[in-house]
Order: structure tokens, then C-alpha cells, then sequence
């Protein structure tokens, strides 16, 4: 697999999992109307994925729904931090805001490619993309106006943090890590990045669970 | 906080009351809104007003039957009928 | 009844449009709060049974509607429980009685989900007996419902779309996915039989005296069985039901609906009341710090 499929099968493998992961608050967010809001970002991200899916696909010669559902785990390229599990609500926000940014940085990389159809689709992403950061910031602010949720809003960033910082590269992961040290205003340590390739259990489970159905039948099969 | 909801289907057209929603701020308010009305892109753009910022008035007080101020409080057939015999001329649809 | 009540109960009959700060009889607020109020349960309830499938969707073309459409059903709730709190009970009141097995919801999402034959079946089969009394309601006596209404039912229409899309793609697949269809079906067509409620006369169904409802539940389901059993008919598929035939006079004939199992559902005795009623109190309690930290007024 070259370089540029592989670029993108990380990204699109992040938004997919991510994107199953924020969907599974659909009908038991903290509030209706966060419900709603919660659900649109998830299908964003379920649609980049498909987006980005698609482009790699041409290249590989398959189609986007047998790129997302038809390969085993072992194969997805998806950073640690989306694949973690039935995260409570602090833990969910602190991973939108830290996915949210990292993504940012490196979407705006993606802008400057010289693959014209890559640019675009990331020009196009990152449109879509902020207003879900200007939703990561909205809770962030909320959350550090007061005691209970800052302490709260720590606690989930603090056990998040080395899963965050595997999403970028040695490359754009610095910039990012300053940006939110300040943002945040809390000690985050340098530790060892829990990198890609240190898959998780749960990624397994999510697979299992999102492949039943198409795999019920004989591959091929209409749905 | 209740915030109303005011939305513009298509530029040019008026705003009309959509709905309403809670919302700890005008922020959230607004991201709520957003999502609400106009996810399916049902709509180009939104008013989100806090609820005490809207007043309703509801009582119209009409004692003394202003009927000049209604179409009904003009009659012209009969005297159109009498202009038109004065002067010799048929009624438009007849011709 | 006073002689007030007596105006205002020829007032709506005669199609009178009543707004939330209009003076209204006592029962009449009541019974709105009540039919209202199930409604919003329904809607919160239905997401239960359908979002185990958003996990296991085939495709992210179906995997987005289905999200999309679950996604609708909590923003009706959103719509639904903000008249009720117009009405005077606060939605939290609402889910406490939710919760806590006082207040009810529609039959249907009290049963299990057992396969994707099921998902098509109720986007398609379920959402078309709510859209039929749902576009009765486009008529409903008290203006704020009546015109959330509106947007419930044009939401519901790419719902029942989506069903049929699921159905008719199974149909024209494998021997497998027809099967599938025919056994939910099969599961469902009990339920949906009992959805638009026993044939009480609607004369003597108080929600339609005051106009809440515009139909009576016979009305409602003649109209679901003119609608739908020719599409179910025209795929193949069977009901389960061999005295299912509509007369020379346009009425459809059937077997009476189980009426005690209808009414020891919604009680709190389906199969799946206990543990749905158990994950939505869970998660309410889980999240209840964000309510009261968050989302609470700004100081």
C-alpha cells in the first residue's frame, strides 16, 4: 500500500471508529437536545470517513463500504483513542476535544497536498470540522467554569492523554501538544504515545459487532 | 433558559416560530438550534430569541367598528352601477 | 360541566384552535398532558429497540439513516416534551413517571429486536401507523401539538422511505434477506395490529370529544390496513393473519387483535419494558452531573 492510501485510510479509519463510538450516544446523551447535536456530528464523521473511503478506493481498486466493514482488524490503521469503549460523559467530551484539534492539525496539512482531490476533500472536511471544534470548545468552556467539571474535565483528559497523543506523527504532534497544554491549563506529562499500531481488544469487539450483520450473508450480498 | 426559535426557509421569505428549546446560554442555544432546524436543511437561516425577550400582545380593541379601516366598510357596486348608466358606458365584462 | 366548559367544548369541536395561554377546562389539560406526555415517551422509547442497530448496520449508507432516523425520534421527543412543559409538567417530571413505570408508551417498543429484517420492517411498517395518526393529529384541537406536528410528519416520511428501501433491497436479494423480512413481519404484524388501540366508539374516546384526536382508533387502523397490506401483498410476503380481506364495501376484515396482551404491554409487561426502562434510568443517572453542572441556567 503507498503512502498516499495509507494517509488516508488512517484518517478515514479514525473517523469511522470515532464516529461508531459518538454514535452509540444516540437516545441516551445527557440531554435531548445534546442528543441531537451529538448524533449530526457523529454521522460527520461517519460521512468523512466514507468520503475519504472513497478516494483511497479508487486507488485500491475496491469500494468504500468493503474498505470500511471487509478487512479484519488487524488491518485498520484507527489511533487507540477512538476505539476506547462506553466512555461516560466527561471522558467523551475530553476525547472529542482532543481528537477534534489533533484532527484540525493535521487536516490543515492534508490541505496543502499535492494531490489535488486530496486537498479538496480535506478543504471540504475541515469546513465541516469546525463547527464540531467550536461544539468541543463550547463544552471545554462550560466544563472549566466550574469546579466539579474542571476536576472532572482533568481526570478524563489526564487518562485520555497517551492515547491522544497517538494520533499525530513525531511531525505535527508538537504543535498540537502546546496548544492544548495551554488551552487547558493542566499538567500533562510527556509519555509514550499508545501509537496505532498497539490495537485495542475493543477495536476487535467493535468489529465483531459492526460486521454481524453484513457477514450474516454471503459477501456480495445487497443491503 | 428557554430560547424561541424563528426560521427562514428560503432567502426572501418570512421568519416564522419554529419551536423552542432549554439551553444553559445563547451558545448552546444556538448549536441546539442549529441542529433542530436545520440539520435536515430545512431551513437558511434561524432567529434564537431568550423566551422574556419576546412579548405577546393579544388584545385588540375595536369598540367603535373602525369599518373604513376594512375592506367590508366599502361598497361600490351600487354606485358604479349608477356612474356607469350616468354616462352611458357597459360594465367592463359585458363588452 | 360549567357552562364555560360547555362553550369551549362546542368551541374546539367545531374546529376552534386553542393556544397555550388560552383559558381551558381542567380535563381537557389533563388529558392533553397525558396524550402528549405518551407520545414523548413513545418517541424517547422507540430509539431503545432501533440504536442496537446502528452498531450493526451493513452499510454506511444504511449505518447514516438509521443513525439519521433514531437521531429524528429524539429531536421529536425534544419537541414533544417542550409542549408538555408548556402545558405545565416539566420534562423532568415526565421521565421520572417514564422511569419509573407510572406513565406509558405505545406498545410496539415494548417488544425485542431480533434481526435486520426487523429494522426494515419497523422503519417501514411501525412508522406508517404512527404517520396515520400522526397526520390525524395535524388537526389536534391544541395549536402548539398541532404544529410540531407538522414537522414530525415530515420527518417521519423519509422514515418510512428509508423502511421500504431496506425491505425492498432484501426482497430483491438472496432467498436468506427474503426470509428475514417475512419472520419479522411474521413477529410484528400482532403489535401492529394492536398499535392504533381497541375499537372504542369515538364518540365515547374522550381525546376525541375534546379534538385532541381527530380519528377514532377503528378509523386509524382501516386506514394503516388500506395502506400498507397491498404493499405488504404486492412483495410476496404473507400476514400472519388467514382472515385478513378487505370487503366489497372497502372495510377490512380481521382477526380481532389480542386486547388483554395489548393492555398487559403497556402496564409495564412487554418483554423488554423492565431492562429498557432500567438502561434509560441508568443513563440518566450517569449523567446526571452534566445536567446540573452544564446545562443548568448560567448563573
Amino acid at each position: 500500500m503507498n503512502e498516499r492510501a495509507r494517509r488516508l485510510l488512517e484518517i478515514a479509519d479514525d473517523e469511522l471508529v470515532l464516529g461508531w463510538r459518538d454514535s452509540e450516544w444516540t437516545g441516551i446523551a445527557p440531554s435531548l437536545e445534546e442528543d441531537v447535536a451529538f448524533s449530526s456530528i457523529s454521522q460527520n464523521e461517519i460521512g468523512h470517513a466514507r468520503a475519504l473511503y472513497e478516494l483511497a478506493a479508487r486507488e485500491l481498486g475496491t469500494t468504500a463500504d468493503q474498505l470500511a466493514f471487509d478487512r479484519q482488524p488487524e488491518e485498520y490503521l484507527s489511533a487507540p483513542l477512538v476505539e476506547l469503549r462506553r466512555l461516560e460523559w466527561a471522558r467523551t467530551i475530553a476525547r472529542h476535544y482532543l481528537y477534534e484539534t489533533a484532527d484540525a492539525v493535521r487536516i490543515e496539512a492534508l490541505k496543502s497536498s499535492d494531490d489535488p482531490d486530496v486537498a479538496g476533500l480535506a478543504a471540504k472536511i475541515e469546513r465541516e470540522e469546525a463547527y464540531h471544534l467550536m461544539h468541543a470548545e463550547l463544552w471545554i468552556d462550560r466544563l472549566l467554569a466550574t469546579d466539579e467539571g474542571r476536576s472532572r474535565l482533568r481526570e478524563a483528559v489526564e487518562e485520555l492523554w497517551p492515547y491522544a497523543l497517538g494520533v499525530l506523527d513525531d511531525e505535527l504532534r508538537p504543535v498540537w501538544v502546546s496548544r492544548v497544554r495551554e488551552r487547558l491549563g493542566f499538567e500533562l506529562p510527556d509519555v509514550e504515545p499508545v501509537t496505532r499500531e498497539q490495537h485495542t481488544e475493543e477495536l476487535r469487539e467493535l468489529w465483531e459487532e459492526m460486521t454481524s450483520v453484513r457477514r450474516s450473508i454471503p459477501a456480495g450480498a445487497e443491503w | 433558559m428557554i430560547y424561541e426559535v424563528f426560521r427562514q426557509e428560503r432567502k426572501g421569505q418570512p421568519f416564522q416560530h419554529a419551536g423552542s428549546l432549554p439551553a444553559p446560554d445563547a451558545s448552546f442555544a444556538e448549536v441546539y438550534a442549529r441542529e433542530q432546524y436545520g440539520r435536515r436543511g430545512e431551513s437558511v437561516a434561524l432567529w434564537v430569541v431568550p423566551r422574556e425577550a419576546v412579548h405577546e400582545v393579544d388584545e385588540f380593541v375595536d369598540e367603535l367598528e373602525r369599518n373604513y379601516h376594512r375592506v367590508d366598510g366599502y361598497s361600490l357596486k351600487a354606485k358604479l352601477k349608477e356612474a356607469r348608466e350616468r354616462a352611458g358606458t357597459p360594465a367592463a365584462g359585458d363588452r | 360541566m360549567s357552562q364555560r366548559e360547555e362553550e369551549f367544548l362546542e368551541y374546539v369541536q367545531a374546529g376552534g384552535q386553542v393556544e397555550t395561554g388560552d383559558w381551558m377546562p381542567d380535563d381537557y389539560r389533563a388529558k392533553l398532558i397525558k396524550f402528549i406526555e405518551m407520545h414523548g415517551n413513545s418517541e424517547l422509547m422507540g430509539v431503545l429497540p432501533e440504536r442496537e442497530w446502528i452498531l450493526r448496520a451493513p452499510t454506511l449508507q444504511r449505518k447514516l439513516a438509521l443513525t439519521a432516523k433514531v437521531q429524528d425520534e429524539v429531536g421529536h421527543a425534544q419537541l414533544i416534551y417542550r409542549v408538555v412543559e408548556d402545558l405545565g409538567k416539566p420534562r423532568e417530571a415526565c421521565l421520572d413517571d417514564l422511569v419509573s413505570g407510572k406513565a406509558k408508551f405505545h406498545n410496539v417498543f415494548h417488544y425485542p429486536t431480533r434481526t435486520w429484517g426487523d429494522v426494515g420492517v419497523i422503519a417501514w411498517l411501525v412508522d406508517a401507523a404512527a404517520i396515520i395518526s400522526q397526520k390525524a393529529l395535524l388537526k389536534c384541537s391544541y395549536a402548539p401539538y398541532a404544529r410540531i406536528m407538522k414537522k414530525i410528519c415530515w420527518e417521519e416520511s423519509f422514515h418510512i422511505l428509508h423502511g421500504r428501501d431496506v425491505v425492498l433491497t432484501m426482497m430483491n436479494g438472496t432467498d436468506e434477506q427474503r426470509e428475514l423480512v417475512q419472520e419479522a413481519l411474521t413477529r410484528w404484524w400482532g403489535p401492529l395490529m394492536q398499535f392504533h388501540g381497541n375499537p372504542i366508539p369515538r364518540d365515547d374516546d374522550p381525546m376525541f370529544v375534546w379534538r385532541i384526536k381527530s380519528q377514532g382508533n377503528e378509523e386509524a387502523r382501516q386506514g394503516f390496513l388500506d395502506g400498507y397490506v397491498p404493499q405488504i401483498w404486492e412483495l410476496g410476503l404473507s400476514v400472519p393473519d388467514p382472515a385478513l380481506r378487505k370487503r366489497d364495501d372497502g372495510v377490512w376484515e380481521y382477526t380481532e387483535p389480542d386486547w388483554d396482551e395489548l393492555r398487559h404491554v403497556v402496564t409495564g409487561h412487554g418483554p423488554r419494558t423492565a431492562d429498557r426502562l432500567d438502561l434509560r434510568k441508568r443513563a440518566r443517572e450517569q449523567s446526571a452531573w452534566v445536567r446540573s453542572v452544564v446545562l443548568a441556567e448560567a448563573a
